[in-house]
């Protein structure tokens, strides 16, 4: 008998997602991912003054608080050919590092960990054995039966007290959850070590951005944080041994906490690693620049796209071929619904046609969401870490070659083990790994230009506005803890005459296409077997493997409802 | 104003009321949870100490926060998220006195909030109804405006619009808090096309106190939550429902580089020697001078900086309508007072840092010198550059958000 699975709201996720599924013999047999909000953005920034579009466009998100900040300068760098000196390469490198590792974390531990971990079975757990456990994986020193204990008894006096705060809903008990109560016990142990650590590493982006969320020092042209060994108001000698300090404490916990428990609770889950893959198709734009803004030498992350998981050949990307589809979405376009434009010659004409709310299912046939479906050459792309790695690892980028062949020959799998949902958890904490040595020779960069006396961190030729042509285009990308991210901005009479976001989470959550393609999270939840309809947690392991932002995903429009973007092609 | 903007509530915080499952133990479940875990009742008197002192209360007040935070029961949390980008959820996450561990497992119990729970779907909308039917009264939070164009189709979770999840679950909630921009006033969704509003547009007279900021401050929150607790009631507010502590001063009054700004020391260019050496950044389009928030007292992340602080102008994000009343961020603000009271006869005139100072009170249009900055410690400044005394008005909107004044 089929059965209709509704997961609405999505919770352990940024923002507003729905999934429904068709659930036959015990298997999915259809998805449909549906986005559930939106405000419109790039309606509000039409009019304004360029060079303060970053602080609006950082509100797009607070989880991937900075990115849109990062993305935003550097697409109006671009239209006004700006250089930002090293100094601000830097800081920003550091912010949008920093953001990444604390980020992946973050979704580690507090927003996918219980789709593996019962918390309940923690209780079960033998403290001793735990600590024999921990100590068997990692040298990490909170790791004694004594501590496992009081952890225990703090899980324990939470379940005693009738009162399971932000556990009381989970699908304790669930045939689905594989884990030893001793495992259970150390990743509720590292589940609270790491709400600790996440807000003291992140305070990186408080040195350089006054606080975080929404780090406030972006300039077109670098950046506000002031540098100056001898000064004691700015980023100074103890500013940035301050950084070091807390970059070791990201290492440290990630190497001896992180990495180990993703082994740990991927032995125990070897079915997903078949499980979960969709199209196997990868886009990454690559970003994090160590030179010039459009040198793709210079990237930290490597640019390409793969199709097919044929990971022997890397395509360059060609932006002419991004288009955006809307049948499946509350949108119209001058041309008919089945028109898949490019976004130089977009529309967003916002129009709901979903059912009157309250509603129990919708209708997917017709339109079913607030997001669009963005394809790369009429393909469906993934983006997000595995995507990254995948690029970087076929492009020939050796320390990611070396971070992924080692976990494989640990881990005893294939490359292709990789497309798959287990794939996306190893490869968000391989790149953490990768993004660690990234943040050390920053940092270490940085230093030595504050020694040789190169204080400078902004380009001001063009910080006033009469020094800028009548018109200007340009594209500001940056890869996000989520994935591809691209901001398309245009300039006239210096005000922003247009502006658009094509960001990750629209690549991964969009609905169907106007050819009735699925999109990545729906062709990756078809298969998935469902032990319990009325407890669907096989679909959250595989939903948030991609760590979904729906925030980022919806919200485009503009002043009369229509885009006239122009993508810049280079 | 009243006492607490006049706002009471029932306290929830009855020792004697609600007994939870196994709770026979005579110094409360926070003293018991703090125990377990190695910390002192010494280390315990502290905290309540730091509570009161950043509450402003007279430290004779220390024993009662104690006492209340010894009770037995936890006061359930639901935070209910609309058109939000998680922001605030994420500044929750790095409250550090008390820690976000602290805050979400033993001091509260925090049962719905979509960003971190545990449940989806079903199980996750089941918790509202049991919170909203049940016996234990609820601090409801709420992150992000609210859509109510076209029936409210621009946001909905289970089905259901923003705008009836508010309705529903604040029509039983003993107190609603608005943190951040957008659940306050609307936010930047304000000037877009769904119709977004402020908490305060939807759920009437319920007590509400609202904790501006883009994000909220932790700190600010976890103090409400605890004066909350310790007096079954909202701190003091402002006319914006605002807690007085947090919104009662001008930043430009606390501002760590007010002595720069007095002295005519201003960043002329981003990265000039007056940057590095942190100067004032009125000229690069500090928005300080107009803006009533404790960001730069409490600080960030656990008191490591603040905007000014990382050499950024201030955007004033915690001052009502914000996006659309302070942008231009890098224009002047105008009229803005130049008091110079590190400028003598002798030096105006002389040299680069007289002529600013000259040039900036000539703009400002004159120079009344301490009595003035004294005065303004209690006062705000107006849009037009005069500093009214003993209030917390900011500049009014044309359409204040909330039910300000009425409470």
């Amino acid at each position: 008998m089929a059965d209709r699975i509704v997961i609405d709201p999505v919770t352990r996720i940024e923002g507003h997602l729905r999934i429904e599924a068709q659930v036959d013999g015990g298997k999915v047999t259809a998805a449909y991912s549906s986005g559930t909000m939106f405000r419109g953005m790039e309606l509000i920034l039409k009019g304004r003054d360029p060079r303060e579009a970053w602080i609006w466009a950082q509100r797009i998100c607070g989880v991937c608080t900075t990115v849109h900040a990062h993305a935003s300068v550097y697409s109006v760098e671009d239209a006004l050919g700006v250089e930002i000196p090293p100094n601000a390469r830097l800081i920003r490198n550091l912010i949008a590092g920093a953001q990444h590792i604390q980020d992946h974390v973050i979704h580690f531990y507090h927003l996918h960990a219980l789709d593996w971990v019962d918390v309940t079975g923690a209780l079960a757990a033998d403290p001793a054995k735990t600590a024999a456990l921990a100590q068997s994986i990692s040298d990490w020193d909170r790791s004694s039966a004594d501590y496992f204990a009081g952890v225990q008894a703090r899980v324990k006096k939470l379940v005693d007290s009738g009162q399971l705060s932000l556990f009381a809903s989970g699908y304790w008990g669930h045939p689905a959850y594989n884990l030893p109560p001793e495992a259970d016990l150390m990743a509720v142990a590292h589940y609270l070590e790491a709400l600790e650590w996440q807000r003291d590493v992140i305070r990186v982006h408080a040195v350089l951005g006054g606080k975080n969320p929404h780090p406030q020092t972006y300039l077109v042209g670098g950046m506000a944080a002031a540098v100056d060994p001898n000064s004691p108001n700015v980023i100074n000698w103890e500013r940035i041994t301050f950084m070091q300090e807390r970059i070791k404490t990201m290492r440290s916990f990630v190497e001896k906490v992180y990495v180990p428990d993703v082994k740990a609770v991927a032995s125990f889950y070897p079915e997903w690693w078949q499980l979960g893959a969709g199209h196997k198709n990868y886009l990454a734009y690559g970003g994090l620049q160590q030179g010039n803004r459009t040198d793709e030498k210079s990237f930290g992350f490597n640019r390409g796209i793969i199709v097919g998981g044929d990971l022997s050949k890397v395509v360059g990307l060609d932006q002419q071929k991004i288009t955006e589809a809307i049948a499946h979405s509350y949108y119209e376009y001058g041309g008919g619904d089945q028109a898949a434009l490019h976004p130089w010659s977009g529309e967003t004409n916002p129009k709901y046609s979903g059912p009157t709310p309250p509603f129990t299912q919708l209708d997917v046939e017709q339109k079913y969401s607030w997001l669009k479906s963005p394809r790369y050459d009429g393909m469906p792309m993934e983006v997000g870490p595995l995507a990254r790695m995948l690029v970087a690892y076929g492009s020939g980028n050796k320390r990611v070659q070396d971070l992924v062949n080692g976990a494989l020959a640990e881990l005893k799998l294939q490359p292709a083990a990789l497309f798959s949902t287990l794939g996306r958890v190893a490869a968000r904490a391989l790149e953490t790994v990768y993004l660690l040595d990234l943040m050390d020779q920053w940092i270490g960069e940085l230093a030595s230009n504050m020694e040789s006396g190169d204080l400078r961190i902004h380009d001001g030729s063009k910080w006033d506005p009469s020094t800028w042509p009548a018109e200007a285009e340009g594209w500001g990308f940056h890869e996000a803890p989520r994935g591809a991210l691209g901001h398309w901005i245009k300039i006239k009479d210096r005000k922003i005459e247009n502006y658009q976001a094509v960001v990750p989470s629209t690549w991964n959550a969009g609905p169907r296409d106007e050819k009735g393609q699925t999109g990545p999270y729906e062709a990756s939840l078809e298969g998935t077997p469902v032990a319990n309809p009325e407890q669907p947690l096989e679909l959250l392991r595989t939903i948030h493997s991609f760590d979904p932002c729906l925030a980022c995903a919806v919200h485009v429009v503009d002043a009369n409802g229509k885009e006239r973007v122009r993508v810049e092609v280079r | 104003m009243g006492e607490a903007g006049g706002l009471h509530v029932s306290p929830v915080l009855d020792p004697g009321a609600v007994q939870p499952p196994g709770a026979a133990d005579t110094h409360g479940w926070l003293m018991t949870a703090l125990t377990d875990r190695g910390i002192s009742r010494r280390r315990f008197l502290g905290f309540a100490s730091a509570m009161t002192a950043l509450l402003a209360l007279p430290q004779a007040m220390a024993p009662q926060v104690a006492r209340a935070l010894e009770s037995t029961r936890k006061p359930v949390v639901v935070w209910l998220e609309f058109q939000d980008c998680a922001g605030n959820s994420e500044s929750m996450l790095r409250s550090s006195h008390p820690t976000v561990a602290d805050v979400v497992l033993d001091v509260l119990s925090w049962e719905y909030h979509e960003t971190i729970m545990a449940g989806s779907g079903h199980q996750a909308e089941a918790v509202l109804e049991r919170v909203k039917t049940g016996t234990d009264p609820y601090v409801l939070i709420v992150e992000g405006s609210i859509p109510t164009a076209d029936g409210g189709v621009y946001c909905t979770i289970g089905g259901k619009t923003a705008i009836a999840l508010l309705q529903d679950m604040a029509a039983n909630a003993a107190l609603v808090v608005a943190v951040g921009a957008c659940a306050w006033d609307g936010g930047f969704p304000r000037l877009g096309p769904t119709g977004a509003v402020g908490v305060g547009d939807i759920i009437g007279n319920k007590p509400l106190v609202n904790l501006s900021g883009c994000p909220h401050n932790p700190a600010n929150t976890a103090a409400t939550l605890v004066h909350y607790l310790a007096f079954g009631k909202a701190p003091a507010l402002d006319q914006y429902n605002r807690p007085l502590f947090a919104y009662g001063h001008l930043i430009h009054d606390q501002c760590e580089r007010r002595a720069n700004f007095d002295a005519g020391r201003f960043v002329e260019a981003w990265g000039d020697e007056g940057h590095r050496n942190g100067w004032c950044l009125y000229k690069m389009g500090c928005k300080g001078p107009q803006a009533t928030f404790n960001c730069p007292i409490v600080r960030w992340n656990d008191g490591t900086n603040w905007p000014i602080g990382a050499g950024h102008g201030c955007i004033a994000c915690a001052s009502p309508q914000f996006w659309e009343r302070m942008s231009p961020f890098y224009d002047r603000l105008p009229g803005v007072k130049m008091f110079g009271v590190d400028i003598d006869a002798q030096t105006i005139g002389i040299g680069a840092v007289g002529f600013v100072a000259v040039a900036t009170a000539i703009h400002a249009g004159g120079v009344v010198a301490r009595r003035s900055r004294e005065r303004s410690r209690r006062a705000t400044v107006a849009t037009d550059g005069t500093v009214v005394p003993e209030t917390t008005s900011e500049p009014a909107p044309s359409a204040p958000a909330g039910d300000g004044d009425q409470n």
